[in-house]
């Protein structure tokens, strides 16, 4: 699966792994907000060169998953454990975690105004891997916004300020393909895309792909994995992880949707918790918003 | 009716170079990594008044410097007036501050250096470790250098001479131009004006006089660099700078001090005219030790189509008290007053900014930032005042706040009088603190705690930041950066 996928990345790897235990190891995981209990035991094992793809409805505590691995403050780990190259990752602060190379790819990327892109990047970049790699900065960010069609006048813009929603995830794929993580987490990236973007994102991600990185994708719709084919399948619904399998999973959900998923869970005699939140999609597919610019139809007039 | 504007779309004078970026991380290798100026030096000056003051002070210091008469009167009549008149009641607190404890005229050497080899080897080497000969070849036009009471060294490239650019100390200007200086000196501010001005005008020394002729346009700044040494010193220059018709001038002040467990008192008067279509940018950053009182009146008058702009970064002071003002006196006058603040623990900032719209089709734009962290107090104090018949006058008033720690304290205080209804106005004011999503994003990014918090207070004070030239930028991040790492006291 994976091997369909060229490999166009740069990436130098310095570190020789010794490690036989995966990169990233999830066992229990238990996580609160505000004392309500999200995540109810979450078991999820990835290593390198793997594409793990996390599929559920809204307000199944995907989300929650993604930012109790990168150490928010705002979410509380009550049980479990995880590790990451052999390290207690709940032990370290989020930078610590980043250095380490874990990445998280944020759904709504806060801005930060006053910063500039250009400067941020930089400082990113050398508290991952030092002093040396800003000597190599200018040329590889240049590489790199060139794989992401991306203008170079991002790097005097003021972090994700008055970005668009398109502008917001290119630059978050932009920080990953600068900060090369062993294992980088996609929150519902593809959400809020135009085709043009969406294609962008996708093709990034594909270069960064390879045996040096593994991926943990999260998305409510398959969309985004026809783009980025993912290795195993695993169907976040309530906190729990229901089912688990490969690529065919993600087709399964995108034709039936959740519901059977639920049907089978429950039949096993499970207690499935479903999100109260409204809006929450059991079946339906949602549609890629596209824009359509047609200079001879507009306000609802079709000119002759 | 008053209509409200949208800050954003008052254009501010400087446009950002694409290559400032780079060059500012270039030269931030250059820097070295501390930047220290709490030392002192072990220099006796070679002349000083006794502690406290007296009529006879006064005079002695006027009979020293051999001034005309009418000079000696004004500063006899303004230490009389400084004697009547009470601390101002509002702002921060003075009562500490013990006039009669202060040395309030220290003469360092005989005569002034033309160059730095004229300059006694000790008080050279403490402008050489503030950077200032280095920053004077590299990039300055002028260079003038007070140490205690007295301007010791004071440079002018040729060309601006031959232009008929005079850039002087104080004290040379009423010696050499005494017709202008009489013509304006305590004009913009009259030793009535307040307490502390009064004080200025009675013991005054040192300072710049800058008068820049009519058309010319001097390119790079000019630098005043102001050093305190002495426990219990007081600094009182006097600075006025004229720019007649059609010319350009940026002035540059920076301050330091070494930190005495004493007090020590800087109360600068500083008066700028701006004639017809003339532009004054008058840039200040200061880095006072903790232990200064500085209490400073800034003035400017633009007359037609003139603009002046007071970019005020304060830094360090155990009290600042400090309100740069303008008044618009012609029409289409412009006013730009763009304020930083960082007060940390035991420190008072007390800043602002002041306009009186006198003149129709005028623009004024106020734009304030403050940090506190510790115990650390900031206010913002702003004046605006739009008199009848100043119609298709704009202003906008913005000051925003950033609060690092719980115990520290920032205020506002906006005044707004407008008697004229064609008029359009907008005030805005923002509190803030370093959000917890703003800090995990760049936390996971890599960033230290420490790292993500200076970026996001980096970030905040950007809108001043950008104002000043590419070296000052660097070393006021620089600054802030030192700050985020001093202990909360």
């Amino acid at each position: 699966m994976a091997a369909t996928a060229a490999t166009t990345d740069t990436t130098t790897t310095t570190e020789t792994t010794t490690e036989t235990s995966p990169t990233l190891e999830v066992r229990g995981l238990r996580v609160a907000i505000a004392e309500r209990e999200i995540l109810h035991g979450i078991d999820l094992t990835v290593d390198k060169g793997e594409v793990h793809a996390i599929l559920g409805p809204n307000g199944s505590g995907k989300s929650t998953l993604a930012y109790a691995l990168m150490g928010d403050p705002r979410y509380d780990v009550t049980d479990g454990t995880v590790t990451f190259k052999g390290q207690n990752l709940l032990e370290m602060e989020p930078d610590e975690r980043s250095r380490a190379g874990l990445f998280l790819c944020f759904q709504y990327p806060t801005s930060i105004p006053g910063v500039r892109m250009g400067n941020f990047l930089r400082l990113a970049v050398k508290a991952r891997f030092g002093d040396a790699a800003v000597k190599t900065f200018r040329r590889e960010l240049q590489e790199t916004l060139r794989l992401l069609k991306m203008d170079r006048s991002y790097m005097e813009r003021y972090l994700n300020e008055g970005f668009s929603g398109g502008e917001k995830k290119k630059a978050e794929i932009l920080q990953m393909a600068m900060l090369k993580p062993e294992i980088a987490v996609m929150d519902e990236t593809d959400s809020g895309l135009d085709v043009d973007a969406f294609k962008v994102v996708a093709d990034g991600v594909n270069a960064m792909r390879g045996p040096e990185r593994g991926f943990v994708v999260i998305t409510h719709y398959n969309r985004m994995l026809e783009y980025i084919k993912p290795d195993f399948v695993h169907v976040l619904i309530g906190g729990k992880i229901v089912k688990e399998g490969g690529p065919e999973l993600a087709q399964f959900v995108d034709q039936h949707g959740y519901r059977p998923i639920l049907e089978e869970v429950r039949a096993r005699g499970e207690e499935v918790e479903l999100p109260e939140e409204e809006g929450a999609t059991y079946g339906e597919r949602p549609e890629l918003e596209t824009r359509v610019h047609d200079p001879f139809r507009s306000h609802g007039r079709t000119a002759i | 009716m008053a209509t409200t504007v949208d800050i954003q779309e008052l254009p501010l004078a400087i446009n950002v170079d694409p290559n400032r970026e780079r060059m500012l991380r270039e030269a931030e290798k250059e820097l070295p990594l501390e930047y220290r100026a709490g030392w002192h030096d072990e220099i006796a000056p070679i002349f000083k008044t006794g502690k406290g003051l007296s009529r006879f002070v006064v005079e002695e210091i006027s009979r020293m410097k051999g001034e005309p008469a009418w000079m000696t009167e004004i500063r006899v009549n303004a230490y009389e007036h400084f004697l009547t008149r009470k601390l101002p009641e509002w702002g921060a607190d003075l009562g500490q501050v013990n006039f009669d404890d202060i040395y309030y005229y220290l003469k360092p050497m005989e005569g002034q250096g033309k160059t730095w080899e004229d300059v006694p080897e000790d008080i050279k080497n403490t402008f050489d470790k503030l950077g200032i000969p280095e920053a004077e070849r590299k990039f300055l036009a002028g260079v003038s250098a007070q140490y205690e009471s007295e301007v010791v060294y004071h440079s002018i490239k040729k060309e601006l001479e031959d232009q008929g650019v005079i850039f002087t100390d104080m004290d040379s200007g009423l010696r050499e131009h005494p017709d202008i200086v009489k013509k304006f000196f305590g004009k913009v501010i009259p030793y009535k004006d307040n307490k502390i001005a009064a004080l200025n005008t009675a013991v005054w020394s040192g300072g710049s006089f800058v008068y820049v002729p009519k058309g010319v346009h001097v390119a790079i700044p000019l630098q005043a660099y102001f050093r305190i040494n002495a426990k219990n010193a007081g600094q009182f220059e006097r600075t006025l700078i004229i720019a007649d018709e059609g010319s350009y001038v940026h002035y540059i002040e920076g301050c330091t001090a070494p930190i005495w467990s004493e007090d020590s008192l800087h109360c600068a008067v500083v008066e700028l005219l701006a004639m017809k279509d003339a532009t004054i940018r008058y840039t200040t950053v200061q880095n006072w030790s903790n232990n200064v009182y500085n209490l400073v009146t800034k003035r400017a008058v633009a007359y037609e189509n003139a603009t002046v702009a007071w970019i005020d970064g304060n830094l360090g002071s155990k009290v600042t008290m400090k309100y740069p003002a303008v008044y618009l006196m012609g029409k289409g006058a412009k006013a730009e007053i763009v304020s930083a603040a960082f007060a940390n623990s035991g420190q008072v900032q007390d800043a602002g900014g002041k306009v009186w719209h006198c003149a129709p089709e005028t623009t004024s734009t106020i734009t304030s930032k403050s940090v506190t962290k510790g115990t650390g107090r900031a206010e913002f104090r702003g004046w605006l005042k739009i008199y009848k018949g100043c119609v298709d006058s704009v202003s906008a008033m913005r000051c925003d706040a950033m609060l690092l720690d719980k115990q520290c304290y920032s205020g506002t205080t906006p005044v707004i009088e407008v008697d004229e209804e064609k008029v359009a106005l907008g005030h805005e004011a923002t509190v803030s603190k370093v959000g917890e999503e703003e800090l995990f994003y760049l936390m996971s990014r890599g960033l230290t705690e420490r790292e993500a918090i200076t970026q996001i207070v980096n970030g905040f004070i950007e809108p001043f930041t950008k104002e000043l030239p590419m070296e000052y930028a660097v070393e006021l991040n620089r600054l802030i950066a030192l700050q985020m790492d001093a202990a909360v006291g």
